[in-house]
């Protein structure tokens, strides 16, 4: 279970970018945070993983503190955390079987890592996953020829071969076509479930999340303003997010 | 508020006042350097008809070829070892200075304050200083190309690094990969095209460059353009120049297919 507690943030003084959060998911839930841009989403996905060093809290994977973590835990710590990126951050150059195997370098000695020098079960597993991916006939294709949505379906396949506990997504669909869009959601709703991990992810599309997400989550300016199952989730709690952003916009 | 016509009406004065003021630096420079435009201009035409008569290449000057081809490719040499050697130098360092992949702020400052100090102190003044200790050879003119070499590449590989690396640095941390494995895994495979493309074009400027410190260190093509000059042999002058050019448009031209495969 991941278990985020009183998480706080500022990046200057007086400003903060997260004040108090706190929300829990299960393994096998898809969990999306929503919320306008500028919001904290971002913070918050990074948080989880130790990319942003927040301030303030606790975040609990099986109960064990992340922010607590030396050096070496949290490279333990972050192979348990697989993470998907709006651009995909892919290294374009290199073939996508190559880019899946990255995953796997949390768990690999400096050396074999550096060179990237890999097992026939690791290999084997990359090739497994991508066809689980539907990319079957694309590992020895450079990334750089791939269409956006294939692309992020490389980068859930490099997280999926950490074996993760969780998985965090920021704003995995943000670059997609409405098509390419529905596949990505569909395939991390369905991962989630089959490896019973846990999904967080930052959407901006709240028909999306509604559709795709267990639960959902809103933040305005920093904080948490609802936390609701998606088929609970009402237009009237959706204008606490947005009314008051709009309104200020408008004067 | 300002109407869209108002707007367009001062960017308008604004352009005409742009191309006022450019004009009368000119003018003013010219007044100061005393340089008369319409002479200068004129003399133009007949500085090149004077040269073509006297620098064209001779059947004499044509025999001389042997000599001037072994010089040249001392130079193409020196030239290619030293922008080779400035840019596994200037990679290691940029990774070490950069905001990416850095150690941290003050050795990023400090960094681009080196390269700066290099980069900025022109070749011929580094040639000159380095003369006093390694009198006139082939390493003095190499460590000069170098030093200017590495100032220039540090500062591109640095931007290299932070404009086309950063996300997917961040991808492998988040992996859980150590330092090394994403500076080998992420870092140098993303960085590569731009980084040999960047080293083509310092071999091509050095190149040029490399024959004006022959000059200066007795060395090389630009050795054997001083001798002829200094010799009144214009023609054999003619046929060096010519030389150079092949091999420098040659050189341009293989380095442009190499853009075209590895990009
Ligand atoms: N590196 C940073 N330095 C300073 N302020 C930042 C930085 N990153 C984000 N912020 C600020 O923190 C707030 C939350 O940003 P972010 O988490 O990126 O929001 P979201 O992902 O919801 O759009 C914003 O006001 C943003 O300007
Ligand atoms: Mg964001």
């Amino acid at each position: 279970m991941l278990e985020v507690k009183h998480l706080t943030k500022s990046y200057q003084k007086d400003r903060p970018a997260l004040t108090d959060i706190t929300f829990s998911v299960e393994p096998g839930n898809f969990l999306a945070i929503i919320g306008p841009s500028g919001a904290g989403k971002t913070t918050i996905l990074r948080s989880l993983n130790q990319l942003i060093r927040d301030d303030h809290g606790q975040i609990l994977l099986d109960g064990s503190d992340i922010r607590s973590d030396n050096k070496a835990q949290l490279r333990k710590h972050r192979r348990q955390i697989g993470m998907v990126f709006q651009n995909y951050n892919l290294v374009e150059r290199l073939t996508v079987i190559e880019n899946v195997l990255h995953g796997r370098l949390g768990y690999k000695s400096t050396f074999a890592g550096m060179f990237g020098i890999y097992s026939e079960d690791e290999k084997k597993e990359a090739l497994d996953l991508l066809d689980k991916v539907g990319l079957k006939d694309f590992a020895l294709q450079r990334c750089s020829e791939l269409s956006g949505g294939q692309k992020q379906r490389v980068g859930i396949a490099r997280s999926l071969i950490q074996h993760p506990k969780v998985i965090l997504c920021d704003e995995p669909i943000a670059s997609l076509d409405p098509a390419s869009s529905h596949t990505v959601m569909q395939l991390l709703k369905d991962l989630t479930v089959e490896f019973n991990i846990i999904c967080v992810a930052n959407l901006h599309q709240i028909d999306l999340a509604k559709k795709y997400a267990d639960r959902i989550v809103g933040i305005r300016q920093g904080k948490l303003v609802f936390d609701e199952e998606s088929d609970m989730l009402s237009e009237e709690i959706l204008e606490t997010l947005y009314d008051q952003t709009t309104s200020k916009e408008l004067k | 508020m300002s109407s869209p016509i108002k707007f367009l009406a001062q960017k308008h004065r604004k352009q005409t006042a742009i191309i006022a003021v450019i004009g009368s630096i000119y003018l003013l420079s010219s007044w100061i350097l005393n340089f008369d435009s319409f002479s200068g201009f004129t003399a133009v035409p007949r500085a090149f008809n004077w040269l073509g008569v006297n620098f064209f290449p001779t059947s004499a000057s044509v025999e001389l070829l042997p000599q001037i081809w072994k010089k040249l490719i001392e130079t193409v040499a020196l030239a290619v070892s030293s922008t080779v050697v400035a840019a596994i130098i200037a990679l290691f360092v940029a990774i070490l200075g950069s905001k990416a992949t850095g150690i941290n702020g003050y050795v990023h400052v400090v960094v681009r304050g080196i390269a700066s100090f290099f980069r900025n102190i022109p070749l011929v003044a580094w040639a000159m200083i380095l003369l006093f200790s390694f009198k006139q050879s082939d390493f003095t003119g190499f460590l000069a190309l170098l030093l200017m070499t590495v100032g220039y590449l540090i500062r591109a590989f640095m931007e290299i690094i932070e404009d086309e690396a950063s996300e997917t640095m961040m991808a492998l941390k988040a992996t859980g990969a150590s330092y090394f494995q994403v500076i080998f895994q992420a870092v140098l495979p993303q960085i590569m095209p731009s980084l040999i493309s960047w080293v083509l074009y310092m071999i091509e400027n050095n190149v040029r460059d490399a024959t004006l410190v022959g000059i200066l260190t007795g060395t090389g093509i630009g050795f054997v353009f001083d001798l002829y000059f200094k010799s009144f042999r214009f023609d054999a002058v003619g046929m060096t120049i010519l030389a150079i050019i092949i091999v420098v448009i040659t050189l341009e031209v293989l380095s442009n297919q190499i853009r075209k495969v590895i990009l």
